[in-house]
């Protein structure tokens, strides 16, 4: 859940009610699997499983589908709002189809990781933390990747993408439209070999 | 030099399983069941190793500590976490060498007594779950996990938990309070997760780049490991640089190595990038005190970085030339500590908050004298005044940049800006600062 504007971490926002909600059937048995990873009687380890599962489905997680991945654990839905408002990578607010992460720590800061945004903002014309009107684009700031040797990295949704300078920005945005996920060159191996080819 | 954690992270099918028992991999773990749980322990403690994660405890004392009379199931959770700012080893060692995680997490297994062993990896690091997923599926196939694995009785799983986005989720309690599917929060210690760790039951923590270390300690035998680095600091270590260096990366070197060679000689990083000079460096994550470039020659081991001044910590080297200004590279980190903090702990949850609000006024050139020492008493009211070690992590950045670097915040004061230009922020951060 997204802390960054105008608001403290201890402020409680309700997520929206949202549509009726319940995991697809291979979700379903797809949890059933994870639960079977830990002792019967612990089944809540698999929450945050089960809340990326109900996210890949919907897009992000509304009361609804927090009340169904209660349910389904085995625990109150107040359990899984605790979880949810925790971690930063779950939304309670529709995202686009891409979200771009900017890491704006500070080993991609120093390499210019300030200046990727800022391009990024301009080519989408959103500021960081909104989506644009088509709902293809979320453009987020976030802490830290671990990918420190690539800066400035910018993590898109589930994968990286690395290297990057502000003159990259157009390109990302219409490489991601035009082949998707394809266009990410975030694998230690693919960049290394990109750098050996030189 | 010779690598052993590393050698063949470039090569196209390293990870896969096939390449790893090519290479002799998962003898070790056959010697290792051959052998008593207690002289498995004793070659560790023999061998010297310590932590890779960051503190540096000796890896043998801690299995030795877990409680195995206790009736209940034993667990090893390997810390996969990795999020300490400026460190990105042990996602390297799980993408291109995950067999040898494997191998390592099975031999704590036996140690301990454990049957079960979770590998506690980022949500971030999506990709990198991807890859041990599927190798794990190759090694239960190829019976290397599982029921009696390679015909030698001994049972044993490795599963894959997926954390969701939170820097505390590395610290070893808040680490066993996510894997049991709650917010990644601190425990009051003791009991030390080796008495009472997951599921209450005896439980030892072990960082990726520690466990990958075992197999080598089993197959070479402990003398060769303590040997290859300084007295108590033994065996190969992985150095991540990054910054304004000419060439950031991963690299493996015995702790013999000083921090002046890793940034500066043509095998690691290769100095400083061009035109440019060295102003200061963090040598083992972000959460450690700087060092000045008369204070880097010094072995990069726990020890030799412990008597300059600082901490090898997670070996995460941030190096930073003359356009850093360090009023702003405090301000970047406490915003990082104030967005991570877990807020548990009232001293850390407020003081963060604070820290950043202060640092962001002086940046800005708003600050007046008074704030420094206001900067000052905040800190030193956070450290040590936390659960768990982040208190003191988030506190460090600020009291080690004032220490080191006084003159730079008088001058944002004195002068009503920012007085380093730092080329690379983006253009309304500077005409913000410099206003």
């Amino acid at each position: 859940m997204d802390y960054g504007r105008g608001h403290h971490k201890s402020a409680r926002q309700l997520p929206e009610e949202g549509p009726a909600f319940t995991y697809t059937p291979e979700n379903r048995a797809k949890l059933d699997e994870i639960c079977a990873r830990y002792p019967a009687d612990q089944r809540k380890s698999a929450i945050l499983a089960a809340l990326y599962l109900a996210q890949h489905q919907q897009g992000y997680l509304t009361r609804n589908a927090m009340k169904h991945v209660a349910a389904a654990i085995g625990c109150t839905p107040a359990d899984v709002e605790d979880v949810v408002t925790f971690y930063t990578m779950f939304y309670t607010r529709p995202v686009g189809r891409h979200v771009l992460q900017v890491c704006r720590t500070l080993s991609c800061a120093l390499m210019g990781a300030e200046r990727v945004t800022e391009a990024l903002s301009e080519t989408l014309g959103i500021a960081p933390g909104e989506t644009d009107a088509a709902g293809e684009f979320t453009l987020l700031e976030v802490e830290c990747l671990g990918a420190c040797d690539r800066a400035p990295v910018v993590g898109v949704n589930d994968h990286w993408h690395e290297c990057q300078k502000p003159e990259d920005a157009r390109a990302l945005v219409d490489g991601l439209r035009a082949k998707g996920a394809a266009v990410l060159t975030g694998c230690y191996l693919r960049v290394e070999r990109g750098s050996s080819a030189k | 030099m010779e690598l052993f954690l590393t050698p063949f992270i470039k090569e196209p099918n390293s990870f896969t399983l096939d390449f790893y028992l090519q290479k002799g991999g998962y003898q070790a773990l056959k010697k290792a069941v051959g052998m008593t749980p207690d002289a498995v322990i004793d070659a560790v403690k023999a061998s010297g190793l310590r932590g890779r994660g960051g503190a540096g405890f000796p890896t043998g004392m801690k299995w030795q500590f877990v409680d195995k009379k206790s009736p209940k199931p034993k667990y090893i959770c390997c810390n996969a976490d990795e999020s300490e700012p400026g460190t990105f080893k042990d996602h390297v060692l799980m993408e291109r060498n995950p067999h040898l995680l494997f191998e390592g997490c099975l031999i704590g297994c036996h140690a301990i007594g454990a049957k079960i062993a979770y590998i506690y990896i980022r949500g971030e690091f999506y990709h990198v779950q991807e890859v041990l997923e599927a190798e794990l599926a190759r090694a239960r196939a190829a019976g290397y996990l599982g029921k009696n694995i390679m015909g030698t009785g001994f049972d044993c799983e490795i599963y894959v938990h997926r954390g969701a986005g939170a820097y505390e989720a590395g610290e070893e309690t808040a680490l066993i309070e996510s894997l049991e599917g709650k917010r990644a929060q601190p425990r009051i210690k003791p009991p030390f997760p080796a008495v009472e760790g997951l599921y209450g039951c005896p439980t030892a923590v072990n960082n990726v780049e520690t466990l990958c270390n075992v197999p080598l300690i089993i197959e070479r035998g402990a003398e060769w490991f303590a040997k290859l680095g300084p007295e108590k600091n033994g065996g190969p270590k992985l150095f991540c640089i990054s910054g304004h260096v000419k060439r950031p990366g991963t690299f493996e070197a015995s702790m013999n190595v000083t921090l002046k060679e890793l940034i500066y000689d043509e095998r690691f990083a290769g100095g400083i990038r061009g035109g440019h000079q060295l102003k200061c460096v963090i040598p083992g994550g972000s959460s450690v005190p700087v060092l000045l470039p008369d204070q880097i020659d010094v072995p990069a081991s726990f020890d030799g970085i412990a008597q300059a001044g600082s901490m090898l910590g997670s070996a995460g080297i941030i190096v930073m030339d003359e356009t850093t200004c360090m009023v702003w590279a405090a301000e970047n980190l406490l915003h990082f500590y104030k967005h991570e903090s877990c807020g548990k702990c009232t001293p850390c949850r407020e003081g963060g908050d604070w820290l950043h609000r202060l640092l962001g006024k002086i940046e800005r050139g708003e600050g007046q004298l008074r704030d420094l020492d206001l900067l000052l008493s905040i800190s030193n009211n956070i450290l040590g005044k936390t659960l768990c070690a982040f208190g003191d992590a988030a506190a460090t950045p600020v009291l080690s940049t004032i220490k080191m670097f006084r003159a730079e915040y008088e001058a944002h004061i004195r002068e009503g800006r920012c007085t380093v230009p730092a080329p690379w922020r983006s253009s309304s951060a500077r005409a913000l600062a410099a206003h």
